[in-house]
């Protein structure tokens, strides 16, 4: 029998019983849809990362108080109150190579402006963060380093927060926002920087860094400092010399674990990748169980379907079936019902992914080779469970078959 | 000629758990062409197991089987399904039509399992076999849409299709009326005498075995009588003789 004669043979013992096929295909459908979805998201999410890294530059170093080990207490970024301004100022005297820098301390306030108010993040920081994160203010200007010193209450806007409190592209410079109870005078609006994976960059106030720390805050140490190195090639090199410094200063003796760590961006974009991708591992994974799924249930009704149609097999070996011609004409329904079934399911998974980035931006983006493998994997559940039912179909005797009611 | 069917000595033993079970006995038989040929015997005499040989669904025990003079005998499953698809066309009781599926593809199904044939040339073939029958007019009709005698012709049609050395009917009018009954067997007549098809029919009813040229009785495994038939009745010249009201078969 010609290879599409039996196609056409499945297609139409398929379309004899629309609902159960509809069923059947069910498993395959929300399996590959969900293993292309999930791998969608994290693939989205890696590109994101890197764009970022791309964007902000690839010499850029993080300095962070505390750690995630620290003498058998696990903390954690911010754990610890050992960084200072004296150890930013020593870094800058000491190490070689670097450009810009800026301290940094944050917290979340509820911020009010006339009759509204929006809950944000409030960034301490120093002159220097928007050269060594590329980004300018939109309107009016960032604060000065006579603002730092003297600790002015001067904020600058980022978009989403301009938009939540002035409106949309409004000029609030001039205008006063209160945060806690403080009246901070607007001099600036950022740029816009975008979503990043649920953290919108454009949803914070930045203000001096000494500002936070007397007037909000109430304390002298910092958080984090942000650095440029001057040459994107030693970046690493200066983040090594970062860490001796500090070590230094904090008298941490070898084989003592650091109350801060040093991070380059690419150090921080890699992790964050990798950490994703073990993610998205994970989720395609679990996913692919319903996968696994979906083929029992093809297999179940595969087997249904070799029992209620017994005589019609009788029937096909009397006048010349041969054992292979029975085998090929089930194996074929049953990949047919999973090709159908990983079809719909990758349909579906365009269409989720594309919901996720128009109402959720989330940045899904579906790889070309996720759609292969999940229609090969289609392919190869239909073949395994579709095996069995066709091989007991092709093994019936014609005689007994016959007789079968 | 050789003759269609020749077979020496068939012997057919089947184990059913620790008990055997002698169906054929040693049994000899020649067919010839064009021989219209009725099997009867009672439940348990062994001629479905004769038929279930003869239609090469199954393989004897012992014995030798020549078809059209090849030994048929000790061939594997798919030699045997493809000797079924060249030479024999089958007609079961309970028609065994595919539901679902129009009288003209039914009809086609035994091309389907040969080497590539155009598809206009199958629906030709399909055509001129349901003329045959006289069912051209319901080509496109399910098996739901038929009466039983329809069926039968739609399956005798079937059979016919691949140009069989022989047609091997069992119990073809087991699920049909009298009437009805007859009017199929007026089909085997007719196949019988214009085209010189050789027919084996399987049956239990001893008037039906005379619509046949020759009858064959068996009991427990072995032929007791082989017999030309003496009075042939003609299936033409009954329906003619039945009142004209009950003519919907």
């Amino acid at each position: 029998m010609s290879p599409l004669m039996t196609f056409r043979i499945a297609f139409k013992a398929l379309g004899r019983n629309k609902l159960r096929t509809a069923l059947t295909m069910l498993g395959m459908i929300i399996g590959v849809s969900a293993v292309i979805t999930l791998v969608a998201m994290g693939n989205g999410a890696t590109s994101v990362i890197e764009e970022q890294i791309k964007g902000a530059g690839t010499n850029m170093i993080t300095v962070n108080s505390g750690n995630f080990t620290q003498g058998g207490a696990r903390g954690g970024i911010g754990s610890a109150q050992t960084l200072t301004v004296d150890d930013a100022d020593a870094i800058r005297n000491e190490v070689q190579g670097i450009q810009y820098m800026a301290a940094g301390v944050q917290n979340r306030y509820q911020v009010v402006a006339g009759n509204q108010n929006w809950f944000t993040r409030i960034q301490g920081t120093d002159v220097d963060l928007p050269l060594i994160r590329a980004w300018p203010t939109r309107i009016g200007s960032f604060f000065s380093a006579q603002d730092v010193a003297s600790a002015s209450k001067v904020a600058v806007l980022g978009s989403t927060v301009n938009t939540q409190l002035f409106g949309e592209g409004a000029d609030p410079v001039g205008q006063i926002v209160r945060i806690r109870n403080q009246p901070f005078r607007v001099i600036g609006v950022l740029s816009s920087k975008g979503q990043g994976m649920g953290e919108d960059n454009d949803d914070q106030i930045l203000v001096p860094y000494t500002t936070i720390q007397k007037k909000l805050m109430g304390i002298t140490n910092i958080q984090n400092i942000t650095i440029s190195a001057a040459s994107a090639t030693e970046t690493s090199k200066t983040a090594d010399e970062i860490a001796l410094v500090l070590r230094s200063r904090h008298q941490i003796i070898p084989g003592q674990d650091d109350d801060f760590m040093v991070r380059t961006q690419e150090e921080m974009a890699d992790l964050r990748t990798q950490a994703m991708g073990t993610m998205t591992t994970l989720l395609a994974g679990i996913a692919g169980v319903s996968l696994i799924v979906g083929g029992i249930g093809i297999m179940n009704i595969m087997l249904v379907s070799v029992t209620e149609r017994t005589r019609e097999i009788g029937l096909r070996m009397a006048i010349g079936a041969k054992g292979r011609d029975v085998l090929l004409q089930f194996l074929v329904e049953a990949v047919t019902l999973s090709l159908l079934g990983g079809g719909v399911g990758i349909a579906l998974g365009f269409g989720l992914a594309e919901g996720l980035n128009r109402w959720m931006s989330w940045p899904a983006r579906v790889p070309p080779d996720a759609v292969a493998m999940a229609f090969g994997f289609a392919a190869a559940t239909g073949i395994f469970f579709g095996f069995y039912p066709a091989q007991k179909a092709a093994r019936l005797d014609p005689i007994d078959a016959l007789r079968f009611e | 000629m050789p003759p269609v069917i020749s077979i020496r000595n068939l012997v057919k033993t089947y184990i059913v758990g620790e008990v055997e079970v002698r169906a054929l006995r040693g049994v000899s038989l020649d067919v010839e062409a064009g021989e219209f040929v009725a099997v009867t015997g009672p439940s348990g005499s062994g001629k479905s197991t004769l038929m279930h040989i003869l239609g090469c669904l199954d393989r004897p025990t012992s014995g030798q089987y020549l078809l059209d003079g090849q030994d048929v005998s000790k061939m594997t499953r798919d030699q045997l399904a493809e000797v079924r698809n060249q030479k024999i066309g089958f007609v079961f009781q309970g028609f065994n039509l595919l539901s679902r599926t129009t009288a003209l593809d039914n009809v086609e199904l035994p091309l389907l399992y040969r080497a590539r044939m155009r598809s206009s040339e199958r629906h030709k073939m399909a055509m001129e076999a349901l003329t045959e029958v006289g069912l051209d007019s319901r080509a496109d009709h399910h098996p739901n849409q038929l009466s039983g005698g329809q069926q039968q012709r739609v399956a005798i049609a079937r059979a016919l299709i691949t140009r069989p050395s022989i047609l091997l009917a069992d119990e073809p009018t087991g699920n049909l009326d009298t009437r009805t009954s007859i009017d199929v067997m007026g089909i085997f007549q007719k196949l019988n005498k214009e085209r010189g098809i050789t027919i084996l029919l399987i049956t239990h009813e001893h008037d039906i075995a005379e619509y046949g040229t020759r009858i064959i009785s068996c009991r427990d495994g072995h032929i007791v009588s082989d017999q030309a038939v003496k009075h042939r009745r003609d299936a033409e010249d009954e329906l003619r003789a039945l009142p004209q009201e009950e003519t919907v078969a």
